[in-house]
């Protein structure tokens, strides 16, 4: 499955102009992305919290990782973002779900290069492969997104076509566009036949937290606030979403909008992303009881 | 019976003594209508509080399966002692920032003497759930547990446990206002003047190591440790209750999600605790008897290792009193769904939390109480029957 990235980062809220990057080509593991997000005071207000002594944070593990440890942890959540870009589906989820050893060494003064052995599992149809995966962190000013080489093909093993066409036709051929709000709800409940959706908005998310991933990061979907199908003519879905990130080192969610496109052929396409800005102005509101 | 309504359910033991088996409860939103009867018989054939595992909202005993609401673990805690008047009682330790009061459950049997004490809260983080959810199934399946096994009647007559089902209860009840609250993390106090946002967050509010690392003091923060050390009515409360009486309490455990980890304390990167080799056993030992129930991985190890560093934390702060073995639990999930546990994991996680806590605690107990550690070993074998737990090397 060939996924392509094409991203239009708008920063609306901060005025910078938009950035468009060009595809990178199919062939490339990565999805490397030449422009810089600029630093918001959020991203700032992040890196603040975890660095007010600040010493602990320069020092990173070198050498021989303790696979338990943050560090490995935090790479190994990389890995699992890279390969939901790569592989995943409405019908395809990738988990980490053991890291088994894991390697970090500075290669330049701003890059470290980790090397993960790890153990990653389909979720839906719970087939677990172990895998090797290669990433290397920037650090310092202009950081860029990671890069990560692993391949972990035994995950495509379990067939889905007929699952994903069947998924196609139905939102294709509809005579309504689908919509659905809050998945998982404040409860833990999806309607299966939501389930696929769920699942896009977590791939489509996956390209974002791949993108904003850093040493100190550890990024999860909290929940697919709102998920809504555009009408299109071209050959795939296209939906407008609404996703929250949650940030487990600031323990910050982060309200992310996207537009993507998604087909069996050619898999997700991110078209544009945004970020939300923080709904601080909407904390102090009147107390209830 | 309106589905969509996400008002708290209606107690059911009222009804049943009037009502048809036709009646249906008006329920939370989510959740099909089911009927009492059906509900309530289940109840009664099993001869347990099998209503947990009920899909109704409320079934029988006042319990909910699900995740309660506040009114319904308030009205959930008055049944508990209702039940076993002679080992449970409520205690309100403090108000929260809203003025509602903090109550735990004292459960024990009554033996006249002064007796050791074992901790627990949950629900300091208001978005965590689960962690209430795991404090009632725990109550419950002590109460259930003691009169059965001669193991846990011992120790029910050694210690008493305190249990905090809700600690940051404002919190929460703002959590389950709609759906854009439900990720609410910190207690619901306002701010400095000069800053809009609302919380501190009250696992970095204690006066251990306050605000010293892994906190900002930018007041919109998750990790707001609030304007001082114990700035918080809620953390106050704690403080009062635990500090006045530290020299009984064996064990301090705090429940939190996610992330499926076993925390020991210290949370601060440059303090090591003077037991931390039998913190990280009995924690391997903990966490090898929860793989044991569902094959659910949880690992131990300190915050500054495992998670990030962490200052003014319940935990560190109770290892701070003195209080020997201090855990924080981190309990699913780890996979999709996080914060926003589906019920039918609930029951799974608090079955394995809860051979997590026992092991625990029988250890705890049996340290004090059974003498020569080496006994230990066999005491646990014999005990945890479903953890069946084997190899652990002890002290």
């Amino acid at each position: 499955m060939r996924l392509v990235v094409v991203l239009a980062v708008l920063m609306g809220v901060s005025g910078i102009p938009d950035v468009t990057i060009s595809p990178p080509t199919a062939s490339a593991d990565t999805s490397a992305h030449p422009n810089s997000i600029p630093e918001t005071a959020d991203e700032s207000e992040q890196i603040e919290a975890q660095t007010e002594e600040g010493a602990e944070e320069d020092v990173m593990a070198t050498g021989e990782l303790n696979p338990n440890h943050y560090p490995a942890r935090r790479a190994a959540q990389v890995v699992q973002h890279y390969l939901n870009t790569r592989y995943g589906s409405p019908f395809r989820l990738i988990g980490v779900q053991t890291v088994h050893s894991g390697n970090a060494e500075d290669v330049t003064d701003s890059r470290r290069k980790y090397q993960l052995e790890l153990s990653v599992n389909d979720i839906i149809s719970n087939t677990t492969q172990t895998c090797s995966a290669e990433l290397s962190f920037t650090k310092g000013k202009g950081q860029q997104p990671p890069e990560v080489k692993a391949s972990c093909e035994e995950l495509l093993k379990i067939d889905i076509k007929a699952q994903e066409e069947a998924l196609y036709q139905k939102y294709k051929t509809s005579q309504t566009l689908m919509s659905a709000q809050y998945l998982p709800d404040s409860h833990g409940h999806i309607k299966p036949d939501m389930e696929p959706f769920w699942h896009l908005g977590i791939l489509a998310s996956s390209f974002i937290m791949l993108n904003e991933s850093t040493e100190n990061t550890l990024y999860n979907v909290a929940q697919v606030a709102n998920i809504t199908q555009l009408t299109t003519e071209e050959d795939h879905l296209e939906f407008d979403c609404h996703t929250l990130l949650h940030e487990m080192v600031s323990q910050e969610i982060i309200h992310w909008k996207m537009l993507f496109t998604w087909s069996p052929a050619e898999g997700v396409k991110v078209l544009q992303m945004k970020r939300l800005p923080h709904r601080h102005e909407r904390e102090k509101s009147p107390k209830t009881n | 019976m309106s589905k969509g309504q996400t008002s708290s359910s209606v107690t059911l033991r009222p009804f049943l003594e009037d009502q048809e088996d036709s009646l249906h409860l008006i329920i939370a939103s989510g959740f099909p209508a089911i009927s009492i009867a059906d509900c309530y018989k289940d109840f009664l054939l099993s001869q347990r509080d099998n209503a947990y595992l009920c899909k109704a909202e409320l079934c029988g005993a006042a319990v909910s399966s699900g995740h309660s609401n506040n009114r319904e673990i308030t009205s959930w805690m008055e049944q508990m002692v209702k039940d076993h008047p002679d080992v449970v009682t409520v205690v309100k330790y403090g108000k929260t920032y809203e003025s509602r009061d903090i109550s735990l459950l004292k459960i024990g049997l009554n033996t006249g003497k002064e007796k050791k004490a074992i901790w627990m809260d949950c629900g300091i983080h208001a978005r965590e759930w689960i962690a209430p959810a795991f404090c009632q199934y725990f109550v419950r399946e002590i109460l259930q547990t003691y009169k059965t096994d001669a193991k846990m009647e011992e120790m029910m007559k050694n210690v008493d446990f305190y249990v905090t089902p809700v600690l940051n209860i404002d919190g929460y009840i703002y959590t389950w206002e709609n759906e854009t609250t439900r990720l609410w993390r910190k207690n619901r106090s306002p701010g400095p003047e000069d800053c809009a946002c609302y919380g501190t967050d009250l696992n970095r509010n204690f006066d251990a190591s306050w605000g010293t690392i892994g906190v900002s003091f930018n007041c919109c923060s998750k990790f707001y440790p609030g304007s001082k050390a114990m700035s918080e009515l809620e953390i106050k409360a704690v403080t009062n209750f635990v500090g006045s009486r530290k020299d009984s309490f064996l064990c301090f455990l705090s429940i939190h999600s996610y992330g499926q980890m076993l925390l020991i304390p210290y949370g601060h990167p440059n303090y090591t605790a003077p037991n931390y080799d039998e913190l990280m056993m009995v924690g391997q030992g903990a966490t090898e008897a929860m793989w044991k129930v569902h094959q659910t991985n949880y690992t131990v190890g300190t915050p500054p290792d495992v998670l990030y560093p962490i200052s003014g934390s319940a935990t560190d702060w109770a290892r701070m009193q003195g209080i020997p073995l201090t855990y924080t639990f981190e309990l699913r999930d780890n996979g999709r769904y996080r914060f926003e546990l589906p019920e039918d994991q609930i029951q799974p996680t608090c079955e394995e939390a809860y051979r997590g806590v026992l092991y625990i605690v029988t250890y705890t107990h049996d340290k004090t109480f059974n003498g020569a550690v080496a006994n230990t070993a066999v005491t646990l074998s014999g005990i945890l029957l479903a953890a069946g737990v084997t190899g652990a090397t002890l002290r």
